[in-house]
């Protein structure tokens, strides 16, 4: 099976949106796309998720991060038309009736954040980092959620929430 | 982000058949250079040809105790893998110094290899850049004029290695910024290809390319070419290895200098010994002299000295980058104590 | 108190953490155009030709702003000046051909979707004749002159005049110290990037959702600016992403916005790029020079400061780099100069501790070496020469001063005292280790502010003030103030912020809003409590007839009687008395001149840090960070604590990691992206501590508070560079201390 939009001959051309359906946090989004909608901005400026934040967009700042089938990933670098039959979850998706995830609630108690703009980005990774299984100390968690920028300098009180979060000892 | 026409084949006939196409077409994989790079408009294809739905996406054993890394597995199922692991942990821990989770997760074994260069020039448009002078074969296409911007320029981290074409020149400087290439180079990996013409095997170390007068060329595949896979060979130096990345900031950044070492051993006697070199040329630099000088020594620091000499042999600095001379021959006899010692390996850095 | 003081996590907190905070980008109001700007790709010049064609040519694009067809604005410069400008003519976005700046936006791109602005950015065609530039502040350094001080320098004063004879008491000094200091540039790169929504409205009403520390400030400047009446102008901004100082001007993107939406009569957002967020203000280049005499007992006898700084072509910027020396000094010979020099950059912009980073990392490094001059430990030596008067402001006495607690407090968390002062006397496995400690110092500000308070019909708190919160916690402390001022329970409280429509305040920065915006809501509140005792005396069988306002306490939701806490009366009660109505009070709050006159008003600080250095390779990681401070009382130690240990952070990355290269041939800032211009990441920061000194402060202000969003940050980078000293033997006098400077 081959899903192929036809080629814009020159500049002035219609531009050939495209109907794609995206599934984030369990909803389906009919939206009309070009193909060179990026999953960031079909989220942000379609689907008006605006949670999931652009702080570079290319892929530098991690301000964007969305789990996809449950990996964590730059939704900045991506076509939205790549993931018409992937499962996205972004910051919207992670409480549950209501109720907070364990990480975004270790964030507010550790005030894991000031201005909150990485905060989606941070807590998404971290939700992806947990689920990779890859971490066993706090030097990992660290190295890991390194590809998370974030200026205001949270950093030690969002390495204090995770840690907590997976019960890891971080020598206080 | 100039528009373009999508298409996501099944099978790799398919997609090598709709490269060949009359459009300027190109593979998109992760993305996560592609896209980076059309957003500056350094890159401009007007067609994708999204490969992540071909069957190129397994690690497999080979009989002969090597590995084949299918080319769309992710960087980060990579550096997992209980075999790469186990077999080869210079590669699984050149990938993760590499990047960020996020971007391993996204970026793909065949992806890592075509990433261009973080040359500052070369991402602005506005800079003269030689490497963006892309001759197709009926015209010129490139943003932003010729010239070497680095030359003379900021070049904290540009090349000092392998930068002068043959008539003693220099068109640019910029590096090969994987850390992925680095230790497959160490490690003697094969490239497996398909194209139009049928499948070929490339041997890693003549896959990425000098600058030479021609810097357009990051590498020899011919453009209309997919890798497939990547064959590692059964000697992974699982006992005697390292991948030493040095940088600006602990993690999410590329190297200044990294070096790849693979050691075999006899009790405190070298037999058998693999340097390559990263952040210091446009491919990643090995010398096999070099390495040559470690066979039959014994481990220590007065015999890492001359091999690191070796390697460095004719580096010329351009300014800010001046320091990566020296900083890559300690880097090289760092390296190879760590390669010996687990513990030294463990403490790193 | 109930809350003031307690460690409340941020009221804000849930918004942030489930993604509901919105940001200046994120009102998606309907049909909305999206601009792009194209940026000038030279330094200095003229434009000589702008082809538009193609980029109209795509279908989708509206219209393409450029100087040849950019609707009329305010014909005088005067008209662009924001509540922060600089003395001088303020840049005006698409006024004519001349290109004064690399980066200056040369053409606004507006079309039906954010891609196709985008695309069509790219075909836009500028032609430039270029004239060559001059950036580079290192190659003036001998034509730099006197800034023209403006009025901004109230709150940022230049030096003061020499006293004694520096110079020959240096020649005369026993023990001399003498170095330069060079800082590159640096921008401050808030996560968000910037934006601005302007919602098009009924009769071409304006609603702007903008990134800024001020909305009064946007308001302003977008009135004077496009010579559009207040009242058909509103500017939002509940949230921002960050800003450090970015936003205390109003940014281009914020007229282009504002010119596309009322030229096309339609809502318009421009968000800028990551690389154009190089193309505005930053923290200056600079060079000081640090000349110091002592005698042996390590009494300092000659200070001499001197700092010289780049400015734009067009509007004279200025930071208090050198005053901070005399303030922590008192040498009875010193003079501090404060130079600037014009070169084609934009105007350098406040940066989170401008002026204090810059200058205390020099003079807290010279004090450091000459300590070593004298074989003193550093800690002592700044003992010896404590002062509690600031011979800057005629000698006045200091409102508070717990500096002194500060090296005992911090110097005792972080083990100082078992230091060995000997150089590259520490190692861990092939790592050196060394231990370096400096002196902090910022202002205590305080600024006029108004807030509103409100008890709604509910019984429920309201109070509002058009201040901001830039993640420093304002949302949380000034809903902790107005619980307290009422007693009522902080989850009946509400502090809304960020909207012209509510009491002016200032542009949050300088670390004064705490003190500022507290104060002007304590009043608010205080006025409140007043009227609604007073309605509560009038209540049928009210229990506080002939009772005076001192006699009652607002406690638990309730006006009670302070020796009967039987008679009380519920401020539900009181309200629901009041037909239907709430209760609303407004108050403005002033700085007590009379106080403030006679005091000087500084937070203090002192910072100890380790760092481990591989010094074949010359990385630095700084290991761990003590940070004790004196501010006033700490309204709310959980997010102060974030608010030092973000600014340790940025000491880190100003010490080690920050800066805008420029290429001096282009004028043109070469690592203008997150992947190259380096801030720390989260495996830089290691275990980072606070302590907070407790210090009674009734001058400053009457909640007695001084603000914490710079003093964080302001020793560190001396600190650090001591710390390498220590450890290695070497000193690096120039900022960042990358790896090769070390190895």
């Amino acid at each position: 099976m081959q899903t192929t939009l036809p080629a814009p001959t020159v500049e002035s051309a219609p531009v050939p949106l495209q109907p794609i359906t995206l599934t984030v946090n369990g909803t389906s989004y009919q939206l009309n796309l070009a193909p060179w909608t990026t999953l960031l901005d079909a989220l942000r400026e379609y689907a008006n998720l605006t949670g999931t934040k652009k702080g570079c967009d290319h892929g530098q700042c991690g301000a964007c991060t969305v789990l996809v089938n449950g990996k964590r990933i730059n939704a900045c670098l991506t076509l939205a038309v790549m993931h018409d039959d992937h499962a996205i979850t972004t910051i919207e998706g992670l409480a549950t009736d209501g109720a907070l995830h364990p990480v975004q609630k270790a964030f507010i108690d550790h005030d894991a954040f000031q201005c909150g703009y990485c905060t989606p980005g941070q807590i998404c990774s971290a939700v992806g980092m947990i689920n990779e299984g890859q971490v066993r100390t706090v030097a990992d968690v660290r190295e890991l959620m390194s590809g998370n920028l974030c200026r205001c300098g949270a950093y030690p009180h969002i390495v204090d929430a995770i840690c907590d979060v997976m019960q890891l000892d971080t020598g206080k | 982000m100039h528009p373009f026409s999508y298409a996501r084949p099944t099978e790799v006939t398919e997609a090598v058949h709709e490269l060949a196409g009359p459009a300027r077409a190109k593979f998109i994989a992760g993305g996560t250079n592609l896209l980076d790079l059309m957003k500056v408009n350094v890159e401009q294809p007007n067609r994708l040809i999204d490969i992540n739905r071909l069957p190129l996406n397994t690690i497999d054993e080979l009989d002969n105790g090597g590995l084949r890394l299918g080319a769309l597995v992710t960087n980060a199922d990579t550096a997992y893998h209980p075999l790469v692991e186990q077999r080869y942990p210079l590669l699984s821990q050149a990938i993760l110094s590499a990047a960020s989770a996020q971007l391993r997760n996204m970026a793909t074994n065949g992806g890592n290899l075509f990433q261009r260069t973080r040359c500052y020039y070369f991402y602005d448009t506005a800079m003269p850049c030689n490497k963006r002078q892309m001759h197709h074969s009926d015209q010129i296409t490139g943003t932003g004029p010729a010239g070497c911007g680095a030359l003379g320029g900021y070049n904290r981290i540009h090349a000092i290695l392998g930068t002068e074409a043959s008539d003693g020149t220099v068109h640019c400087i910029a590096t090969h910024p994987s850390d992925m290439a680095v230790a497959l180079t160490a490690l003697d990996a094969t490239i497996h290809v398909t194209g139009p013409n049928g499948d070929r095997t490339v041997p890693i170390g003549n896959l990425h390319r000098l600058p030479g007068s021609e810097p357009q060329f990051d590498h020899t595949l011919r453009p209309d070419e997919l890798v497939t896979a990547i064959e590692l060979p059964p000697q992974g130096f699982p006992d005697h290895y390292t991948y030493l990345k040095l940088r600006d900031r602990s993690s999410y950044a590329f190297a200044l200098v990294s070096v790849a070492v693979g050691l075999e051993m006899d009790g405190d006697v070298v037999t058998n010994a693999r340097l390559a070199l990263g952040g210091v040329a446009h491919k990643p630099w090995r010398k096999p002299e070099a390495e040559q000088l470690l066979i039959g020594r014994t481990a220590t620091r007065e015999h890492f000295q001359p091999v690191a000499e070796a390697l460095l042999e004719g580096a010329v600095g351009y300014g800010h980058n001046t320091f990566k001379i020296d900083l890559a021959k300690r880097a090289i006899v760092r390296a190879l104590g760590m390669a010996i010692n687990k513990e030294k390996r463990e403490e790193g850095e | 108190m109930k809350y003031i003081g307690e460690p409340i996590t941020r009221v804000d907190g849930h918004e942030k953490v489930t993604g509901q905070a919105k940001y200046a980008a994120e009102f998606n109001v309907p049909d909305l155009a999206y601009g792009v700007v194209v940026s000038s790709t030279i330094t200095k010049g003229r434009i000589i030709r702008l082809d538009t064609s193609r980029a109209l040519a795509v279908n989708g694009v509206i219209a393409v702003f450029t100087h040849e067809n950019r609707p009329k604005t305010a014909w005088f410069d005067v008209s662009y000046k924001d509540q922060d400008a600089p003395p001088g003519s303020p840049f005006r976005p698409l006024y004519d051909n001349e290109i004064k700046y690399n980066g200056q936006p040369v053409a606004l791109v507006v079309a039906e979707t954010f891609e196709l602005a985008r695309y069509a950015a790219m075909l836009v065609d500028v032609a430039y004749e270029a004239t060559p530039c001059d950036t580079d502040l290192l190659k003036h350094l001998d034509a730099v002159r006197d800034p023209n001080p403006g009025v901004m320098n109230i709150f940022k004063p230049l030096p003061p005049k020499p006293r004694g004879d520096a110079d020959q008491a240096f020649a005369e000094a026993p023990v001399q110290q003498s170095a330069q200091y060079i800082h590159g540039m640096q921008h401050h790169n808030p996560m968000e990037m910037f934006a601005s929504t302007v919602e098009y409205g009924k009769n071409g009403f304006l609603t702007i959702y903008d990134k800024t520390q001020g909305v009064t400030n946007s308001l302003l400047y977008v009135t004077q600016a496009f010579n559009i009446p207040f009242n058909q102008v509103r500017v939002v901004s509940p949230y921002v992403g960050g800003a450090f100082g970015s936003g205390l001007r109003p940014q281009y993107q914020l007229f282009l916005a504002v010119m596309a939406a009322r030229d096309l009569k339609r809502s318009v957002r421009v968000s800028l790029t990551r690389q154009q967020m190089w193309s505005f203000g930053h923290r200056p280049a600079t060079v000081q020079n640090v000349r110091l005499g002592a005698r042996p007992d390590g009494t300092l006898t000659s200070i001499t400061h001197e700092a010289m700084a780049a400015t734009s072509q067009f509007e004279d910027y200025m930071e208090t780099v050198v005053n901070w020396t005399g303030k922590l000094y008192p040498s009875e010979n010193a003079t501090l100069r404060y130079k600037i020099k014009s070169l084609d950059l934009y105007t350098p912009l406040d940066m989170r501790a401008p002026g204090g980073v810059t200058g205390l990392h020099a003079i807290e490094s010279a004090v450091d070496e000459l300590a070593y001059k004298l074989g003193m430990d550093p800690l002592d030596f700044r003992l010896k020469n404590y002062t509690e008067r600031d011979w800057t402001e005629k000698d006045k006495p200091f409102s508070s001063k717990e500096l002194r607690e500060c090296f005992r407090q911090g110097a005792e968390r972080f083990g100082w005292a078992t230091r060995n002062p000997e150089p590259r006397s520490m190692q861990r496995g092939h790592n050196l280790i060394g231990w370096g400690m400096a002196t902090g110092i910022w202002d205590a500000a305080q600024v006029p502010a108004r807030a509103e308070a409100t008890l709604t019909v509910n019984g429920k708190l309201r109070v509002r003030s058009a201040t901001a919160d830039i993640g420093t916690g304002t949302y949380t402390i000034m809903t902790q103030i107005a619980a307290d001022t009422l007693g009522m329970p902080i989850d009946d409280v509400v502090f809304r912020l960020g909207d012209t429509t509510m009491p002016p305040a200032p542009i949050q920065g300088g670390s004064w809003t705490a003190s500022t915006v507290g104060s002007a809501v304590k009043s608010a509140c205080d006025a409140l409590a007043k009227t609604l005792f007073r309605m509560a005396k009038r209540l049928p069988k009210s229990p506080f007839v002939g009772v005076g306002f001192d006699d009652v306490q607002f406690i638990d939701g309730a006006i009670q009687l302070r020796q009967n806490p039987s008679k009380r009366v519920s401020l539900l009660e009181v309200v629901s008395r009041n037909r239907g109505r709430a209760v609303t009070e407004t108050a403005t709050s002033i700085p007590n001149l009379i106080k403030h006159n006679s005091h000087s008003r500084n937070a203090h600080a002192a910072a100890f840090v380790e760092v481990q250095v591989d010094e074949e390779f010359g990385t630095v990681h700084v290991t761990r960070a003590v940070t004790a401070v004196a501010a006033g009382r700490i309204l709310n130690p959980r997010t102060a604590r974030s608010q030092i240990i973000g600014g340790m952070v940025w000491g880190i990355s100003h010490a080690l990691q920050e800066e805008s290269v420029m290429d001096h041939r282009y004028g043109r800032f070469m690592n203008h992206d997150l992947a190259e211009y380096h801030i720390p990441v989260c495996a830089d920061i290691h275990d980072l501590d606070v302590v907070f000194v407790e210090e009674n402060d009734t001058i400053v202000n009457p909640l007695g508070v001084k603000g914490v969003g710079e003093i964080g940050l302001v020793a560190m980078p001396a600190a650090i560079a001591n710390a390498i000293f220590h450890a290695t033997g070497k000193r690096i006098y120039d900022l960042p201390i990358q790896l090769d400077k070390v190895m």
